[in-house]
């Protein structure tokens, strides 16, 4: 078989064959599909809770809880004109530029890795090279380090350049201002990840159809393009989902980077910006938090059918 | 095309009075450099939009352009020369020092049990496995070194390896388009191919909507349109049901012997070796045993294994002591040549030889005839004839033989039968070095 099969259910659902065919059955009883509303419900109550502040008038909101509402129903759509239109809100312009400014970020931060870790997972699972192993368990292990214990060190080569005593070895980048930190740091922060989990998938294809490309006359880069890449889509699509809502959600980093600039800040650091150092018009935080949801929400939804099937099939076998 | 070295000027040679005609380099004037330099960029432009190519292939003919003309344009051998492949880690080699000429247009067929090196010794023509030591040749040009898309050669797997996101048409053109075939000659060559495998209907499909047949059909059409010097192919059989089977072997034969293109095929299937190859080479553990026609190797086998491994039910191979008339069996004495009972004792063959006899090559006689008295423990009833199984003492040790009769003449379960090979009909291997004497 050339294809990549997906585990199939058990035929007979009184007798699962399979292990998965078990896991399935014990999770269609009634007791567990109650159970699992439940979780569903209380897991989603401060979504709606965010949802329904987001749509209440500023006075009502500073006053009573959100949940007043089923009982006193007043709403209104001020909140929401205000994070997008209102420039004389807070310190500068609607939320418009910011979302602009995320979505360069998160696109740009999304592509570059998915790019050098496809190439980088092909070339460590199939071609054969002296320390191969030894560099994927180096990258695999670079996962241990945290990515705050090197934001420092990042931002100083950034900002000043590397330097051993009075010798410079790279020159200071000039990059402040623009999203190129950012962009990089995203990049070099999700390699690991990255490497491993699509080298995970490349290396599970099947070697036959490798070998016939090879022996009908295809170099490496010609595999990796017209083999590997249309068979690894799943864990590609997968990986760039997660990537990119981590991306889009990510303030951390954003922070650390182009936090002065407006500019180029990304919509979670102008969101931290609204509630102000008070938590004073929260209201309007709400409004903004829906407004930064929904760009994730169009990715996830387009794309999820991949994110299920692609993570398993990269990371576990089957 | 080979690239000149771009010429460098010589740096002044250091001052040390020697001065004989060899060592007079030429120094080269800036404007031949110039000029050279010059005619490498012309090449080099030329190999980006792939003119070259096609050049190339226009006047080597290696698959390029020309539908092969038979016998001209695809003329290869296949030379084996002490090729070695010893896989990391392991002591003893998986092929060791392989042997073999393959002539134009041959269909060789590599035999052997599982884990003989067969395989292995394809996957090292095709360039998938190194070679330890040792080389391989087509036409005499050495390949040992060269990635698999230099040799020009075509494969077809045991699982078939189709591309899963490609089409049937797109699974076929995919080595045309990597050599910049010209679109509507790979579209000729594709539908040719696809009319002489009868896919022409699945053109469009994935190969997941194929059957097994379809697919193994796809994969040698894959091969086909690449028109290359060799053929190689690995089990291509060993997936389809039993049926289908006998069909595709008379149907790969029959394209081969069209094409008249050089091929390798291995199989652990003895039937399909003796039915399709114009010789047989048969391998044990990584060494050659015996490359002959089908017909010799069933006739002639050289040693032990081989006279075992051919022929189905196997022969009957017993070690059995010498006397001065021949090898003895109980009360039955096959007689031996004089030669051969030589040849029987020499290299520390001792008092004993091993011979061997195929079911079909005796008879069932009565008592009185003085054949080997056998005890049927099975009768296989195969409908035009039987394989009778059955066990007698032989020298102290109680032997199993197997007899093919036809269907008048089968016996019943627990009787006593009386077998005596057909004069001639016997095979004789000395006892130490099992070699056929």
């Amino acid at each position: 078989m050339t294809t990549v099969e997906e585990p199939t259910a058990a035929p007979d659902p009184a007798q699962p064959a399979t292990s998965s065919g078990k896991v399935r059955k014990a999770f269609s009883s009634p007791l567990a599909s109650i159970f699992m509303i439940v979780v569903t419900v209380l897991w989603t109550i401060p979504t709606i809770g965010l949802l329904v502040t987001s749509v209440r008038p500023a006075g009502d909101v500073a006053l009573t809880g959100w949940w007043t509402v089923f009982t006193h129903p007043s709403f209104t759509l001020e909140n929401y004109h205000k994070v997008l239109f209102e420039s004389s809100f807070g310190s500068s312009g609607g939320m418009l530029p910011y979302l602009v400014n995320s979505l360069a970020i998160a696109i740009p931060a999304t592509i570059f890795p998915l790019a050098l870790a496809s190439m980088a997972a092909y070339a460590l699972a199939w071609v054969r090279f002296k320390g191969s192993d030894t560099i994927f368990f180096a990258i695999f292990a670079l996962q241990i380090v945290p990515l705050q214990m090197a934001l420092i060190p990042l931002l100083q080569l950034f900002n000043g350049g590397a330097h051993i005593g009075s010798v410079t070895i790279i020159p200071a980048p000039n990059l402040g201002g623009t999203y190129v930190p950012v962009w990089l740091a995203h990049t070099m922060f999700a390699m690991p990840l990255a490497i491993f989990l699509l080298h995970n998938f490349i290396a599970q294809l099947p070697r036959d159809v490798m070998e016939a490309a090879q022996v009908d006359g295809a170099s490496h880069f010609k595999i990796f393009r017209t083999i590997v890449l249309p068979l690894a889509a799943p864990a590609l699509a997968s990986f760039a989902i997660f990537q990119f809502l981590w991306t889009w959600n990510d303030l951390l980093v954003a922070l650390t980077f182009v936090g002065g600039t407006a500019d180029v800040a990304p919509l979670t650091v102008r969101l931290s910006q609204m509630a102000g150092s008070f938590g004073r018009s929260w209201e309007v935080v709400t409004a903004g938090a829906f407004i930064s949801i929904v760009v994730p929400l169009i990715v996830f939804f387009s794309l999820q059918r991949y994110f299920v099937r692609g993570l398993l099939a990269g990371s576990v076998k089957g | 095309m080979v690239r000149e070295p771009l010429p460098v000027r010589p740096s002044p040679r250091p001052v040390s009075g020697k001065r004989d005609a060899k060592h007079v380099r030429r120094v080269w004037e800036p404007y031949q450099i110039l000029i050279l330099t010059w005619q490498g960029g012309v090449r080099r432009l030329c190999w980006l939009p792939g003119r070259v190519t096609y050049a190339r292939n226009l006047l080597l003919g290696s698959s390029g352009t020309f539908l092969p003309v038979k016998g001209f344009f695809s003329m290869a051998t296949v030379s084996y020369r002490k090729a070695t492949r010893i896989y990391p880690g392991t002591q003893k080699p998986a092929v060791d020092a392989l042997d073999l000429e393959i002539q134009d247009g041959e269909f060789l067929v590599l035999v052997g049990p599982s884990g003989c090196g067969k395989s292995t010794s394809l996957r090292m023509l095709a360039g998938l496995e190194d070679v330890d030591q040792g080389g391989i040749y087509i036409d005499d040009r050495d390949v040992t070194n060269l990635p698999p898309k230099a040799r020009d050669i075509a494969m077809v797997f045991q699982n078939y390896a189709l591309y899963p996101h490609m089409t049937v048409y797109e699974n076929m053109a995919f080595a045309l388009k990597l050599r910049k075939t010209p679109k509507h000659e790979i579209d000729v060559r594709v539908k040719k191919a696809a009319q002489m495998l009868q896919l022409e209907d699945y053109l469009g499909r994935k190969p997941k909507a194929l059957s097994g047949g379809q697919r193994q059909r796809v994969a040698m059409g894959r091969a086909i349109v690449r028109e290359p010097q060799v053929f190689l192919m690995d089990e291509p059989l060993s997936n389809l049901d039993a049926k289908l089977r006998v069909q595709t072997r008379s149907q790969i034969a029959g394209l081969q012997k069209e094409l008249g293109i050089t091929t390798v095929y291995v199989t652990h299937d003895q039937i399909e070796a003796m039915t399709m190859g114009h010789r047989v080479a048969v391998m044990l553990d990584g060494v050659l045993q015996q490359v002959a026609s089908p017909r010799e190797l069933y006739d002639r086998p050289q040693n032990v294994f081989v006279a075992g491994f051919i022929g189905s039910p196997a022969m009957n191979i017993k070690k059995v002591q010498l006397n001065q008339d021949g090898a003895v069996f109980a009360s039955l004495v096959l007689p031996l040549t004089r030669e051969q009972l030589a040849a029987a004792r020499a290299e520390g063959g001792d008092n004993q030889v091993i011979v061997g006899f195929r079911p079909e090559d005796c008879d069932l006689v009565s008592a009185s005839e003085g054949g080997l008295p056998i005890e049927v423990e099975l009768v296989e009833d195969l409908g035009a004839e039987a394989n009778v199984y059955g066990h007698a003492a032989v020298n102290g040790s109680n032997e199993r033989f197997v007899v093919r009769t036809d269907r008048r003449h089968m016996p019943d379960m627990g009787e006593t039968v009386y077998i005596k090979p057909r004069v001639g009909q016997h095979h004789a291997f000395n006892a130490a070095t099992e070699q056929r004497i």
